[in-house]
């Protein structure tokens, strides 16, 4: 129940967006996603909601923050404002 | 059918070795065993199937929490759906609600009996049912705030009036003060739930970090998101640091989803209520408000409800351990039901029926997957 999957929007009419999960397509109801979305966007959807758009930049953000720890480059890791998470702060 | 990118998929073996390294060396400069908690079906289930238990080092044990909806849903308020469905009103659920036993019996069971139980995968659905049926159809609507928040946004938006919710949702960050608040908790970090925190925003850990001098990270769902959260986590443990981490920023940033959480506290308030073994929560129930008693079948079937005899507990049920391996007290194994009396087919206890219960991933997964290593091997 508490599963959030990630998908991609291939369609949007009024409040809601026909959503790809990996070859599955699926009616979702964007009434509480808190910006914007657009055709190609990545959503997180949980019980027929998209909860988030996920931002291409915050996908690259994680990944860079993974790297930073698999290399012990702790001032990578502390450049990345991982800490206290300000890194989207305000969205 | 275009294939995601690669970029969504956080196994990369490489990292994970690194990662699993880098925590062992947290651990070892700790120089003392460490506990830690994450609040999570859904963590727990990756530790389990990328066999993430047997990497992590000794000295570090990491235990789950309150951390399944479907779990800590009380007895009585499954004997409610129970009741309405057996007076012949039709019941909609999410799956995993179907077999958690009642005092007297499961949904699944009265559903055998012949009386209307229906899955549902998404709240817009009892929305189109609801429709089409023309009679009374009740939501039993069950989950934490990332699932209230989808009840909510159903009823905000005109839903038909043979629509009813029956609200059991519940307020996690409610129990987390429970069970750091616990007599005896050796938990010194706690590893939050990314979907959860999408929602809520990890701010809201700060108040209880400070006042529990306990860090908080909040990881996402891959095997290299958790494993990243514990390095955070056992680190800001080892050096002392009640901090908030956000190790998911893909997700989740301090504020959240501030229109979710609008939506959700628009038409639910939080209340009192009994988590299934664990305790009697302060707010950790989400209640219908008055605006949208049109619509709560708390008080729609009120007679129904009060008409319904009083269940009766299985014997066995007493010996049951869910409440203990929820506060981090006690693990599966440590149940003599477990695996014997109590098993996925049959279960006794909410921990082995849901997916999300660490009874159910440890019964199938082989002790936690403290067997096997999959991203780490």
């Amino acid at each position: 129940m508490c599963l959030g999957v990630p998908g991609r929007i291939v369609e949007i009419e009024g409040t809601s967006a026909v959503v790809d999960f990996w070859g599955v397509r699926r009616k979702v109801a964007l009434d509480v996603v808190d910006e914007e979305v657009a055709v190609g966007d990545h959503v997180l959807v949980h019980v027929g909601f998209a909860i988030r758009r996920i931002a291409p930049e915050d996908l690259a953000e994680t990944l860079a923050f993974f790297e930073a720890m698999a290399s012990e480059d702790l001032e990578g890791l502390e450049a990345g404002a991982l800490r206290g998470g300000t890194s989207a702060e305000g969205t | 059918m275009s294939a995601p990118p690669p970029r969504l998929e956080f196994r990369d073996v490489a990292r994970g070795r690194a990662l699993q390294a880098r925590l062992e060396r947290a651990v070892g400069r700790a120089g003392r065993p460490i506990t830690v908690m994450h609040v999570c079906g859904s963590h727990e289930q990756a530790i389990a199937r990328y066999g993430l238990r047997a990497r992590f080092p000794d000295g570090l044990r990491v235990q789950m929490g309150p951390g399944c909806p479907v779990c800590v849903t009380d007895a009585p308020e499954i004997d409610a759906a129970v009741a309405l469905a057996r007076a012949g009103v039709r019941i909609l659920t999410y799956g995993d609600m179907l077999r958690v036993p009642g005092r007297e019996m499961s949904l699944e069971q009265a559903r055998a009996e012949g009386a209307r139980v229906e899955v549902i995968y998404a709240a817009t659905q009892a929305v189109d049912i609801a429709r089409a049926a023309g009679e009374p159809v009740v939501f039993f609507a069950t989950g934490f705030e990332t699932t209230a928040v989808a009840t909510a946004a159903v009823l905000l938006a005109a839903p038909p009036p043979n629509l009813y919710v029956l609200s059991a949702h519940k307020w996690v960050p409610a129990a987390m003060e429970v069970v750091a608040s616990a007599e005896g908790s050796a938990i010194e970090g706690y590893l939050a739930a990314g979907h959860a925190a999408t929602i809520t925003g990890h701010g809201l850990f700060e108040a209880f970090a400070e006042k529990h001098r306990r860090p908080v990270v909040v990881a996402g769902f891959e095997p290299l998101d958790i494993l990243a959260g514990l390095v955070l986590l056992v680190e800001l443990v080892a050096e002392g640091k009640a901090e908030v981490v956000n190790a998911f920023p893909r997700c989740v940033s301090r504020a959240g989803n501030r229109r979710a959480m609008e939506a959700l506290l628009r038409v639910f308030e939080p209340t009192d209520g009994e988590w299934r073994g664990i305790a009697r929560v302060t707010g950790g129930d989400l209640r219908l408000r008055s605006a949208f008693a049109a619509h709560d079948a708390a008080l729609r079937f009120a007679s129904e409800l009060a008409a319904a005899p009083p269940a009766i507990e299985r014997p066995d049920a007493a010996l049951c351990k869910c409440g203990g391996i929820m506060t981090g007290l006690l693990q599966p194994t440590d149940c003599r039901l477990f695996g014997k009396e109590c098993r996925p087919e049959a279960p006794v206890g909410a921990c082995m029926v849901s997916s999300e219960g660490v009874c159910r991933i440890w019964h199938e997964h082989g002790l936690g997957g403290a067997a096997s290593g999959e991203v780490a091997s």
